[in-house]
């Protein structure tokens, strides 16, 4: 029997605590990547001629590509603390303030804001919310993403 | 891809053109690549059951992204996406049609900056909602 409260219980003591940030250098072949995987042919996410006439001047990522960047981590802990559990994404709040562009690096700083716990039908659920904040090598602030995932 | 949408051009309650996608296994795991989201419950199909799952499940943030497609074709390139939320309600299967449909809810001016804010939905083929969300855009003006 797995105890999920003590694995939430370790994350719950670290809310608003920043991780250590995580540094990403956007290569081209990272968006190419991404846009394949979410098979979207836009010309301004792949094609330089065609974006180097853009407003742009070159490629830029699609706005979802930072959803990528960080989440990995992010996910690894909570499996951690609840290895056998279950979980499920509960929503996603992106806001973009600035586009990525190859060759940019970005650091993502994540913390984990709220977790909630109900006793539902197959046992203790947890409702984990997490912010990562993503800055670029000019500091500035490039996106910011809330998410929830609910765990079982 | 579509024309440049220009804010006067905008009515509001007026639909967005349509996305049809259907994720097919490879895909998820070309998602899991380039994500590095590799929850087995997107793959292995007996830890998807062992979870009480029929099969293996599309990713929610693969869906989030195909909203961010059906804004990015729809509104140019002139057109900037500021905001889009999303949120999971019902899980989605690879080999499932998933349309992608949006809808202008309001429009407005604020600090020189011309703003739509859409209502987004995923239906299956069922025609069951399996995903809401919502975007605020950015577009150029005529003026």
């Amino acid at each position: 029997m797995v105890n999920v409260s003590s694995g939430i219980d370790r994350l719950r003591s670290n809310i608003g605590v920043e991780w250590e940030p995580v540094v990403y250098k956007i290569e081209k072949g990272m968006i190419q990547r991404f846009v394949q995987a979410i098979d979207d042919p836009n010309p301004l996410w792949q094609n330089e001629e065609h974006a180097s006439k853009s407003r742009y001047g070159g490629i830029v990522a699609p706005p979802t590509f930072i959803l990528t960047i960080g989440f990995e981590e992010i996910q690894q802990q909570i499996l951690a603390s609840i290895p056998s559990g279950t979980i499920l994404h509960g929503d996603t709040t992106l806001e973009c303030y600035q586009p990525i562009k190859p060759g940019d690096v970005i650091t993502a700083t994540t913390k984990i804001t709220n977790i909630r716990q109900r006793q539902g039908e197959k046992g203790k659920t947890a409702f984990i919310s997490f912010e990562i904040t993503y800055m670029n090598q000019k500091q500035e602030l490039v996106a910011n993403c809330r998410q929830m995932v609910v765990s079982y | 891809m579509s024309e440049q949408l220009y804010y006067e051009d905008i009515v509001v309650g007026s639909e967005i053109t349509l996305l049809v996608k259907q994720p097919t296994t490879r895909q998820l795991v070309m998602w899991a690549g380039a994500s590095g989201d590799y929850y087995p419950i997107h793959y292995d199909k007996d830890f998807a059951q062992s979870k009480g799952l029929p099969g293996v499940i599309v990713h929610g943030q693969l869906i989030g992204c195909f909203l961010g497609q059906l804004i990015t074709d729809w509104m140019g390139e002139q057109g900037s996406l500021r905001k889009l939320t999303c949120s999971y309600k019902r899980v989605n299967f690879p080999g499932e049609a998933l349309i992608c449909k949006g809808k202008v809810n309001k429009k407005y001016v604020e600090d020189s900056q011309h703003y739509l804010e859409c209502n987004l939905w995923v239906e299956n083929a069922k025609g069951e909602k399996t995903i809401s969300g919502k975007a605020l855009v950015t577009l150029p003006a005529r003026g």
